[in-house]
């Protein structure tokens, strides 16, 4: 595709013109767009209330409360073994929980409406099936019977493939997709079910620079346009600066939530972590750095983030931050 | 003229019991094609082989009782699936373990049952013409069983068939969709069960697994989509089948002369040829270039 | 009733027996690590094969087993690289059988050979047959062995091992070809059909009863030699075939080894979700 500038994805639902608002610029196209409503008119998709999940006998998630209004872009930070796989699936309903609870607006019944792209799916190159039968999937992959072809069907799935800048790729098998096209045919098809709330694991890992700044930039444009909560988990807090407006950090199966900027800051996580932590701003990328020896046992996702060698983002407005 | 009496011998068509499994055979063949894309899509290729021995168990069992066959082959298929069920593993490997070890345990059983046969009744051929099977000692007696077997694996397919493949994408997804992953995948075992019982009674168990697996694996690589791979899958076991017959007819006036060669023999020749040619024909096609990706 | 248990005629049933035990148990525990029951279950059907074709020219019955078991190994290695393990497998199996019974249908067999051949006969081993049977155990048991750390490293992480230098097909081959050896010397005694149930039982408990993978492979080959001495029992006081045996005592060891495991549940130190730490 051209390079800066993504495809203006579709939007089935109509929530906002399609195409009208510049996404190459991202970070600042997108504080401009967000700033438009105020956050206290959004209604709430994702609360969570005092969560605790236990598995095996072992603590993974302790007190993790925060919530999520539509349209808003959210990171769940956190190194390897943080329980960040832990916090989506409870959300999903795949974990069970031990305390609080968690909500998702509207739903009713088994299945709460929330679109989900797993971390790593291996595909075999020879499954015989394509990007658009994988999305269809997405509309009806849990209901009974035959699917009767349908030109409505049809159409609702190439606006989808189209809305992730996938159309293209419609009539390949999915398991010889390269990892950032697949990335966008499972976007795709978790939005095919109509969800309130799009729930990502990981999805920047193994995507080199340049894809993943599109996964940002088309997961904010997808948030933005369509009013979908997206809550994703990463372990380096860069890549997603620009467009993040609440973090969940988690941290020993604790986790420090809020408005990005209030959370990202030496005195919180310091308080998380429980030792001292520095946050340092530098040429538009933010360093967190855990000096302490006694994490570095956490993996060395540490380092990549202390470090801040991974993001390469163009300069954020900083006033944009709340 | 003399170039079709030398593909059809004399009599060929004229013959009851290769009639009945000309008829007979694509029946199986049409049952097995879509229940057998979606095992070695899910990765249950053993446990498909596994009922078709598990039945044979159950064969024995019946010659040793002196009841109908068929009624050993379904109620072992059954209690196969179900012990399997039972045992059930979440994991990939473990899986194939339990499989192997249901499938341990009712070889043995059939060990025992096959040798009290054998020393109580003189009936020693039952070992071979359970396992090995004999497509042209179909009798007619077997339909209504063929039907009751084959139409539910049929049905079981076709109700869970969005369920099964998203399942087989990828389990997570379609857990995320709602799915009931443990329901879906326990009809999908009794249906594999099912149609292998009813390969295993009309074909033999050998026939059995490569009927399930070869077509379907040959179809995975002529089409990107599920329902033509399992028209594929079900074309090319309809045509093994039958040239498998017409071949082993023929094969009275090879040598030994008069015993003739197994059917099984050239069904699964012809259904690895099948195979070949479509995995060679994969590594042919040139990959998919990525596209889009260049600036 | 048991006197005759070891008198000079079923020494050598008792001698062959273990021997087989302990061949099954050291491949088995890789077996099952790495998960191969099906090419285990697989191979010994080539061995059926070359038995069947070893009876048509009327030659060794270990020399036709050793052929096809080798060819059935070359064919899963050379295939089942590209394409799908299983799908390889089976259609190599089912090749196996078909030849096989073509073999038999073309020469004049007994359906009694045709049994012993699928289900073991242990009682009629012959001291002409056990010298053969040690080498091969050695070998494939030494094959194991000096591959161990490779064969482990591969089993848990085929990805790690590549970047060390270690060729996981190459591995991979080397331990299809051992599977072949034990198949092969276990042929006569338990049968086609129940050498793989010998190599994943006693793995499989023993693998569930303790972490340390030096002891668990001690642990399993202890628990087939307690598998087949008994079945040898068994079958020398029921006169039932020994396969019998096995195949019950695997799934028993089976269910041993899930009930430890499911009353041994601590908590782990790593939980299942959510944490490689």
């Amino acid at each position: 595709m051209p390079d800066p500038t993504l495809p203006a994805p579709a939007t089935p639902t109509g929530a906002a013109p399609a195409g009208a608002l510049p996404i190459g610029a991202v970070p600042t196209g997108a504080d401009a767009g967000r700033r438009t409503t105020p956050p206290g008119q959004r209604l709430p998709v994702l609360d969570v209330e005092g969560l605790g999940v236990r598995l095996g006998g072992r603590q993974v998630l302790s007190d993790v409360s925060f919530h999520l209004c539509q349209g808003e872009v959210a990171g769940l930070i956190g190194s390897n073994g943080a329980g960040k796989t832990t916090l989506l699936r409870a959300v999903l309903g795949l974990t069970p929980v031990s305390a609080g609870h968690v909500s998702v607006a509207g739903s009713r019944g088994r299945r709460p409406p929330v679109g989900y792209v797993p971390q790593k799916v291996v595909l075999d190159p020879d499954l015989p099936i394509r990007a658009r039968d994988l999305v269809q999937l997405g509309q009806d992959g849990h209901r009974w019977g035959l699917p009767w072809p349908s030109a409505a069907k049809r159409a609702a799935t190439e606006e989808l493939l189209a809305g992730v800048g996938a159309l293209h790729l419609a009539d390949a098998r999915v398991g010889q997709l390269s990892g950032g096209e697949l990335q966008r045919v499972l976007v795709a098809h978790a939005l095919a079910g109509g969800p309130r709330l799009l729930l990502l694991d990981e999805p920047l890992a193994n995507l080199d620079l340049r894809s993943a700044r599109d996964t940002v930039a088309l997961l904010d444009c997808i948030a933005r346009q369509q009013g979908i909560a997206v809550l994703m988990s990463t372990h380096d807090v860069n890549p997603l600066m620009g467009v993040m407006d609440r973090v969940v950090y988690l941290a020993g199966g604790r986790a420090a939530t809020g408005p990005t900027a209030d959370v990202v800051r030496s005195d919180v996580l310091s308080s998380l972590y429980g030792h001292h932590v520095d946050v340092l701003h530098a040429h538009g990328r933010v360093i967190v750095s855990i000096g302490d020896d006694a994490h570095r046992d956490d993996g060395c996702d540490a380092v990549p983030a202390s470090a801040g060698v991974l993001a390469d983002e163009p300069e954020p407005s900083r006033s944009g931050w709340r | 003229m003399s170039v079709l009496h030398a593909v059809f011998a004399p009599g060929f068509f004229s013959n009851g019991p290769v009639q009945a499994a000309l008829v007979m055979g694509a029946v199986v063949a049409l049952v097995c094609a879509p229940v057998g894309v979606l095992a070695v899509l899910r990765g249950q290729a053993f446990a498909g082989h596994a009922f078709a021995d598990i039945t044979s168990t159950g064969g024995s069992a019946a010659v040793l009782l002196g009841i109908s066959p068929v009624l050993g082959f379904a109620a072992s298929a059954a209690a196969g699936a179900a012990s399997m069920e039972g045992l059930g593993a979440r994991q990939r490997g473990d899986r194939d373990l339990v499989t192997g070890t249901v499938l341990g345990g009712a070889l043995g059983l059939s060990a025992l049952l096959l040798y009290l046969s054998t020393t109580r009744q003189g009936t020693s051929g039952a070992t071979v013409s359970v396992l090995f099977g004999s497509i042209f000692a179909v009798s007619a007696a077997n339909w209504p069983w063929v039907l009751s077997l084959g139409l539910p694996a049929l049905a079981v397919v076709a109700a869970a068939y969005r369920p099964l493949l998203l399942g087989s994408v990828s389990p997570e997804l379609a857990a995320a969709r709602g799915v009931r992953a443990r329901l879906v995948s326990a009809m999908y075992l009794g249906a594999l069960a099912a149609s292998v019982a009813l390969s295993a009674l009309t074909i033999g168990a050998v026939l059995s697994t490569a009927l399930l697996v070869g077509p379907a694996a040959a179809a995975l690589g002529l089409s990107s989509r599920p329902g033509r791979a399992m028209a594929w899958a079900g074309a090319i076991a309809v045509v093994s089948v039958w040239a498998g017959i017409v071949l082993a007819y023929d094969s009275y006036s090879w040598p030994p002369v008069g015993r003739g060669w197994p059917v099984s023999f050239f069904v699964v020749a012809l259904v690895t040829a099948f195979y070949a040619v479509s995995r060679a024909g994969v590594r042919r096609r040139p990959r998919r270039q990525p596209a889009g990706r260049g600036s | 009733m048991l006197s005759g248990l070891f008198s000079a005629f079923m020494l050598h049933s008792w001698e062959a027996t273990s021997v087989v035990a302990v061949a099954a148990g050291v491949v088995g525990f890789f077996v099952v690590l790495r998960g191969s029951t099906f090419a285990a279950h697989a191979i010994p059907q080539g061995a059926f094969t070359g038995a069947a074709a070893a009876a048509l020219l009327g030659t060794s019955t270990l020399l036709g087993a050793g052929v096809f078991s080798f060819l059935a190994v070359g064919a899963l290695a050379r295939w089942g690289r590209r394409g799908r393990h299983d799908v390889v497998t089976a259609l190599v199996l089912v090749i196996m059988l078909a030849t096989g019974s073509l073999f038999l249908s073309v020469g004049s067999q007994y359906a009694q050979q045709t049994f012993s051949l699928l289900f073991g006969e242990p009682l009629a081993v012959s001291s002409a047959y056990l010298w053969p049977t040690v080498g091969l155990a050695a070998a494939c048991t030494g094959l194991v062995l000096v591959s161990y750390r490779r064969l482990l490293l591969t089993s848990a992480a085929p990805e790690l091992a590549g970047a060390g230098g270690v060729s996981p097909a190459a591995v991979n081959f080397w331990f299809l070809l051992a599977i072949g050896a034990a198949t092969t010397l276990a042929l006569p005694v338990v049968g086609a059909l129940l050498v793989f149930s010998l190599m994943i039982g006693p793995p499989a408990a023993a693998r569930s009863l303790t972490a340390r993978p030096g002891v668990a492979l001690g642990l399993s080959v202890l628990l087939a030699l307690v598998t087949t001495w008994a079945a040898l029992v068994g079958a020398y006081w029921s006169n039932w075939p020994l396969g019998f045996f096995v195949g019950v005592a695997a799934v028993l060891w089976y269910l041993l080894g899930r009930g430890a495991k499911a009353w041994g549940h601590r908590p782990r130190t790593a939980p299942a979700v959510g944490s490689s730490r």
